[in-house]
């Protein structure tokens, strides 16, 4: 599994002459700061919007409530090109609002007025801040769920306030939950090109295209990866080393069924406020334009090869959750049983494909495995006179594996975070009553953490049906899925005709949205 | 592996669909087995499939592109292609990592040709070694010599032109007539175009540096840069869009840009964009308009070479240029071949006679020098 980002940071060896001198001199300091300003305003969009509506909905009871508690999690089938193409349509000069102002003012002409940019380092922030918001939405409620309420009301008997309560004591017992979904967040994120090539932000994702086309240099490419993972690792090593000597496991002391606390007056229209409005921009609004388009303006074309792309779409993701799932689990449980470097190590490695850019990773990912296939066919000729050409470069072997590197960060985090929360304690229970460290994981962990698993498996669906730049790279012949027929017409201009297919891959991942919410405990234990 | 993914099914079975606890561990044995068998057979039947001897056997009737165009452009070309000569056209189109996966694959690489939208990425084909040198007398007919490569290693199958795009209202005709007077002060502030890294811009710029030397053209870049309407952004419909918003007055396009709004039935309003902007053929340093071409190569390593050929030719004949002409609204590259009448209209003008592969020799010192004046910023 880790070997793909190793082929990238190997290649990242290769000279690549003198391009750093250049990009030092000239356009690295605005990618560089670029990509910060994007980071820390997504960082700080998600978290707001993902915790907040996190607690309200776990914990107060207001209009609606039982509705957004699935309903938040919507936006997170929305691709990013998506939304953010909706949004420059509706935004820009020609758009609606524009053309309203104006009638309204009498305005003419766009040098008569100001109106914010969207197609700037502000829009991108806002587009990513919304479809990625549900990661932290989705860890940091889980992890609402499972506090103790005991210690809740221990801090309000002690005379604090609802704010300082949910400030000093909720949130930071949930931080590593919240971490995690802002992990995924900040790397999906990093590996973003759709939006910010879109809306004209000189990251360094854009950077490395830059290099690997323009200067034809695949090795400066994938130094700048390299680059970015650093700034991920240190990242999270930095968190790690924050909390070294913290511990969040549950103490077994939970109070069954508490009841959420009932909001009073206009704060019930302000809580239903504040969640209805990422819902609204992040999902309502934008599928509804879609549909608009879908229904009003495709011809008959969007529906050529539909169904076989549906279908190809369904395959690729399915499979991808299974595999993705069941190496998370051996990986984090490998790490839970026998606690060394290398395997915790190797672990982390190989979800840091999540951060590259789904172009790059591809490379990491075909090298090797057309290696490995040339060398069984060069075996096969010079001892058996047969070839056996590429065996699994080409196939959908080969976009399973591909996507399985690129989502593990997805599957890892969330069934590390289910296991982090399972005391040892029960497994050394366990053990001393004479089970086997798989049947401690059957009988005992996989069920405690189902809620954890489900969401992994989820996430990694989710994100597969939206994956384009792999597949587009690792597919066979004549293969198409959802997203790339999306993209071949939004390429080709018919923005209409993408519409059925941007639909699909959002209906596709709403259904295991409700899955989810039927599964994950919808109220405190 | 295995059973960990069959226990992950089970879980998820035990919780959606009835299922009965006390069979679970025969149920696990019956998907573990299962599951290793299909994966099994699966092998062996890929295996056996796709066991062609070592000896070059017969072509099968097909021929395998790796395509950079996108899929329905070019459908309409492979589907006559396969009528006419029944020969099956497997297609699998990327803009990203084509090179890389070629290379990866390298001699047993299922591609036996490659058709690419612009000189930049074949070139770059060509001098990785991917590419075979092809001898076809309808080839050399068809494509004039500076359209293809001297030794017969890519093709050229139509010519795409960069030009200017210019506001009918506030702009005379006349006024403006070459890339060099982009620069001139009195554009301040009235230009737009596209990201200066895009592919057409790059290597607009690299016909620059071939004509005029490395110093010139960035002279020439950062006095664009100065005269420019707004951040560089968009494809090249947004820029006529944006002269009939009043944004700027002159933009740089690619032409069939051009027709495909004015005929754009769809989206109607791409047809005013269209409607308030005109043609400009400019001219560089005396030698004519900078153009650039889509071609295609047959690969080192390909299986079903004289299909790629006959693939190659039938692209260069007078059906496949005729409808490059009508439906893409490109310059057919064979002589004798009528333009599509929207294209006539805006008049006859000059492609510039700069060897191609030159310019694209200047490519990567063209991305520096873009961001050398900050060209995006």
């Amino acid at each position: 599994m880790a070997i793909p980002v190793a082929t990238i940071v190997i290649l990242a060896m290769s000279s690549s002459d003198d391009i750093w001198a250049h990009l030092l001199s000239t356009v690295l300091p605005e990618y560089v700061m670029s990509t910060i300003g994007l980071m820390v305003g997504v960082a700080i969009g998600t978290v707001i919007i993902g915790v907040g509506t996190a607690w309200l909905v776990s914990t107060r009871d207001f209009p609606a409530r039982r509705i957004f508690e699935w309903a938040l999690l919507l936006p997170l089938a929305m691709p990013g090109y998506v939304i953010a193409f909706v949004y420059t349509d509706t935004l820009e000069f020609a758009g609606p609002v524009q053309g309203a102002l104006r009638e309204l003012f009498g305005w003419s002409s766009p040098r008569d007025y100001w109106f914010p940019e969207i197609r700037s380092l502000g829009g991108a922030i806002a587009m990513l801040s919304l479809v990625l918001y549900p990661y932290i939405y989705l860890t940091a409620r889980t992890a609402f769920l499972e506090q103790s309420v005991t210690l809740l009301e221990a801090g309000r008997s002690l005379g604090r306030g609802p704010w300082r309560n949910f400030l000093t004591l909720a949130v930071p017992m949930a931080r590593p939950a919240i971490i995690v979904g802002l992990t995924l967040a900040m790397m999906e994120t990093l590996n973003d090109f759709g939006t910010v090539d879109f809306f004209a932000v000189s990251t360094m994702t854009a950077g490395i295209f830059d290099v690997w086309f323009n200067m034809n240099s695949i090795a400066g490419a994938a130094q700048i990866a390299t680059l970015m993972l650093l700034f991920v690792v240190v990242l999270i090593v930095a968190e790690r080393w924050g909390r070294r000597r913290q511990r969040f496991h549950q103490s077994g002391a939970r109070v069954g069924h508490r009841p959420l606390r009932p909001l009073s007056g206009s704060n019930r229209y302000l809580a239903f406020l504040a969640c209805f409005l990422p819902l609204a921009l992040g999902f309502i609004y934008p599928a509804a334009v879609l549909t608009n388009m879908a229904f009003g303006e495709a011809s008959s074309d969007a529906l050529d090869g539909f169904f076989s792309a549906a279908a190809n779409s369904l395959t690729l993701s399915g499979l991808a959750a299974v595999f993705a799932v069941a190496i998370a689990l051996f990986l984090g449980y490998g790490m839970r049983l026998y606690p060394n470097r290398v395997l915790a190590v190797a672990g982390r490695f190989s979800s840091l494909g999540y951060a590259v850019p789904g172009a790059v990773l591809a490379i990491g990912v075909i090298t090797p495995l057309a290696w490995l296939d040339n060398s069984v066919d060069g075996f096969a000729r010079s001892y058996l006179g047969i070839s056996t050409g590429l065996i699994l470069s080409g196939t959908i072997v080969a976009v399973t594996f591909g996507y399985v590197t690129r989502f593990l960060a997805l599957s890892l985090g969330a069934v590390e975070t289910g296991l982090g929360r399972i005391t040892p304690n029960i497994d050394g229970a366990a053990r001393t009553l004479g089970h086997s460290p798989l049947s401690v994981l059957r009988r005992i962990h996989i069920p405690m953490m189902r809620g954890s698993i489900l969401i992994a498996v989820i996430l990694v669906f989710v994100d597969g049906m939206k994956e384009l730049p792999m597949t587009l790279i690792l597919r066979p012949f004549n293969f198409e899925t959802l997203a790339t027929q999306v993209q071949q017409f939004a390429k080709a201009e018919q923005f209409a005709d993408a519409a059925p297919g941007a639909l699909a891959i959002v209906a596709v991942g709403i259904l295991p949205v409700i899955l989810l919410s039927r599964v994950i405990p919808t109220r405190r234990q | 592996m295995v059973i960990m993914t069959s226990q992950l099914i089970i879980i998820l079975n035990k919780k959606f669909w009835f299922f009965d606890m006390k069979k679970q561990r025969a149920r696990l044995m019956f998907l573990t087995v299962g599951a290793a068998s299909l994966v099994g057979t699966a092998l062996i039947a890929g295996i056996l499939a796709s066991l062609p001897t070592v000896a070059p056997a017969a072509e099968k009737n097909e021929v395998n592109l790796y395509s950079y165009r996108q899929p329905g452009l070019i459908k309409p070309f492979l589907d006559e292609f396969t009528k006419r000569t029944g020969i099956k056209v497997n297609v699998t189109v990327a803009e990203k990592g084509m090179l890389e996966r070629l290379k990866a694959e390298g001699r047993n690489t299922p591609a036996d040709m490659v058709l690419t939208t612009d000189i930049g990425r074949l070139s770059a084909i060509a001098d990785a070694e991917m590419l075979r040198p092809v001898k076809s007398e309808v080839l050399e007919r068809n494509i004039p010599a500076h359209y293809r490569d001297p030794k017969g290693v890519w093709f050229g199958l139509s010519v795409r032109a960069r030009v200017l795009f210019v506001s009918k209202d506030r702009v005379r005709p006349g006024e403006i007539t070459s890339y060099e007077q982009l620069t001139d002060p009195k554009w301040r502030g009235r230009i737009c175009t596209r990201s200066g890294k895009h592919v057409y811009n790059i290597s607009m710029l690299a016909a620059v540096i071939a004509e005029k030397g490395e110093a010139e053209a960035q002279k020439w870049a950062a006095g664009v840069r100065e005269n420019l309407a707004r951040k560089p952004q968009g494809n090249d419909r947004a820029q006529a869009k944006a002269i009939a918003e009043g944004v700027c007055d002159v933009a740089i396009a690619n032409t069939y840009y051009m027709a495909l709004m004015t005929t754009n039935k769809k989206s109607p309003e791409q047809q005013k964009w269209a409607a308030a902007t005109r043609v400009v053929f400019p001219d560089l340093n005396g030698h004519g308009t900078h153009v650039n071409i889509s071609g295609a190569a047959v690969t080192e390593h390909a299986k079903h070479p004289a299909n790629a050929v006959k693939l190659l030719e039938f692209l260069s004949e007078d059906f496949a240029q005729q409808m490059y002409a009508d439906q893409n609204f490109e310059y057919p590259v064979k002589a004798g071949v009528p333009l599509n009448d929207l294209v006539a209209s805006w008049g006859k003008f000059k492609p510039s006679t700069l060897e191609i592969s030159k310019v694209a020799k200047f490519r990567p010192l063209a991305s520096r020098i873009m961001d050398r004046v900050q060209f995006n910023k």
